[in-house]
């Protein structure tokens, strides 16, 4: 419980909260780098995402994928430089918690797209025109 | 002597008696509050994206579902949600140098890093008000179609949650002009500052789904 104990890194190190910062003054830079290194990697993907598609670079029927995965991977970039999750071992309970929520969101969406496109398909006559009866 | 190797041999890992001895996997007893926090506050916005996720599975249903009317392709504005991204990422650094700002107990980078973020996120909020009242006044508003319900739904909740984040910002700067760097208001700033980025996690999805997708798929 002495200050000694309390600013061991080797103790502090394995023991963080999303978003935490380690800092005691001397880690400013540090800090500043990781988060100029997340703002780099996320702009560069937000230009690619929207210059990609007008760019006539890809197969047009593979924008749609493009673009899921650039964004997938600039929330990834968030998530380890704007919000510190990592693997260290109290982050465990963190990155669990955010498995659980990416389960979730999966299904939701995921899961909505599908039932509703086999909807549209088994009425594909009735869209539309919505005329009812004779 | 006997006596502690005693208490310790009924209490391996010390509970109740935490505080900075924690080395994880729930060695040396229950995380200190900040870690607590942080870990609810996690939950809450994961709880707000599972949320969001019902939003947007909502928009991805309705939006074909234009009635007649116009669809993204025709009322997009690729520019301005460039603009409005640039922003909200740039408002998101900033929120970060406060966070670093406030770890090192510096008042004055934290003030300045704070208004950066404030002013910002508030031209993040002009670019989307006036692009919502330019739909309305061009007769394009959320009663028009499913499409634009949905689409209104979605980044207009979005939205609020960015006034709201402002709000809450303008409270931390008074908060820590009024009380310091106590540990308590470093919690509150912890909250504030993941909230703010999972804000911009959102904007990610959004700009990518509504905009992108919109006018090129």
């Amino acid at each position: 419980m002495s200050d000694a104990q309390a600013h061991d890194p080797s103790i502090e190190e394995f023991d963080t909260a999303p978003g935490d910062e380690h800092l005691d003054g001397s880690g400013v830079a540090q800090g500043v780098i990781g988060y100029l290194v997340g703002l780099v990697l996320a702009a560069l993907l937000t230009v690619v995402s929207f210059l990609l598609p007008a760019a006539n670079l890809v197969w047009p029927p593979s924008i749609p994928v493009a673009l899921i995965v650039l964004a997938i991977a600039q929330m990834g970039v968030h998530l380890v430089f704007f919000i510190h999750i990592t693997t260290g071992p109290d982050n465990t309970n963190n990155v669990m918690a955010l498995a659980f929520g990416v389960l979730i969101v999966f299904l939701v969406i995921g899961g909505s797209l599908w039932i509703m496109s086999n909807m549209n398909h088994n009425m594909a006559p009735m869209s539309g025109t919505m005329q009812m009866g004779p | 002597m006997t006596e502690t190797v005693a208490l310790a041999h009924n209490d391996p890992y010390a509970l109740g008696h935490g505080h900075g001895l924690a080395v994880g996997h729930g060695g040396g007893g229950p995380a200190s509050k900040r870690i607590i926090v942080g870990y609810g506050f996690w939950i809450f916005l994961l709880s707000d994206i599972v949320m969001f996720s019902a939003l947007f599975a909502t928009y991805a249903v309705l939006v074909e579902r234009t009635a007649g009317g116009p669809s993204g392709r025709e009322l997009f504005d690729l520019r301005g949600a460039a603009a409005e991204t640039a922003f909200l990422l740039l408002s998101s650094f900033a929120c970060g140098l406060a966070s670093i700002a406030a770890a090192a107990r510096s008042a004055r980078w934290y003030y300045i890093a704070m208004a950066a973020t404030c002013v910002l996120g508030l031209g993040f909020l002009a670019l989307e008000i006036s692009e919502f009242a330019r739909f309305v006044s061009d007769g394009d508003g959320p009663t028009r179609s499913a499409f634009l319900s949905a689409f209104f739904t979605l980044v207009g909740c979005h939205g609020l949650h960015v006034s709201a984040g402002i709000l809450w910002l303008l409270t931390m700067v008074a908060q820590v002009f009024a009380k310091g760097f106590r540990a308590d208001i470093m919690r509150r700033l912890l909250c504030f500052a993941l909230f703010w980025h999972a804000l911009d996690i959102i904007w990610v999805g959004l700009f990518t789904v509504v905009y992108l997708m919109g006018v090129y798929v």
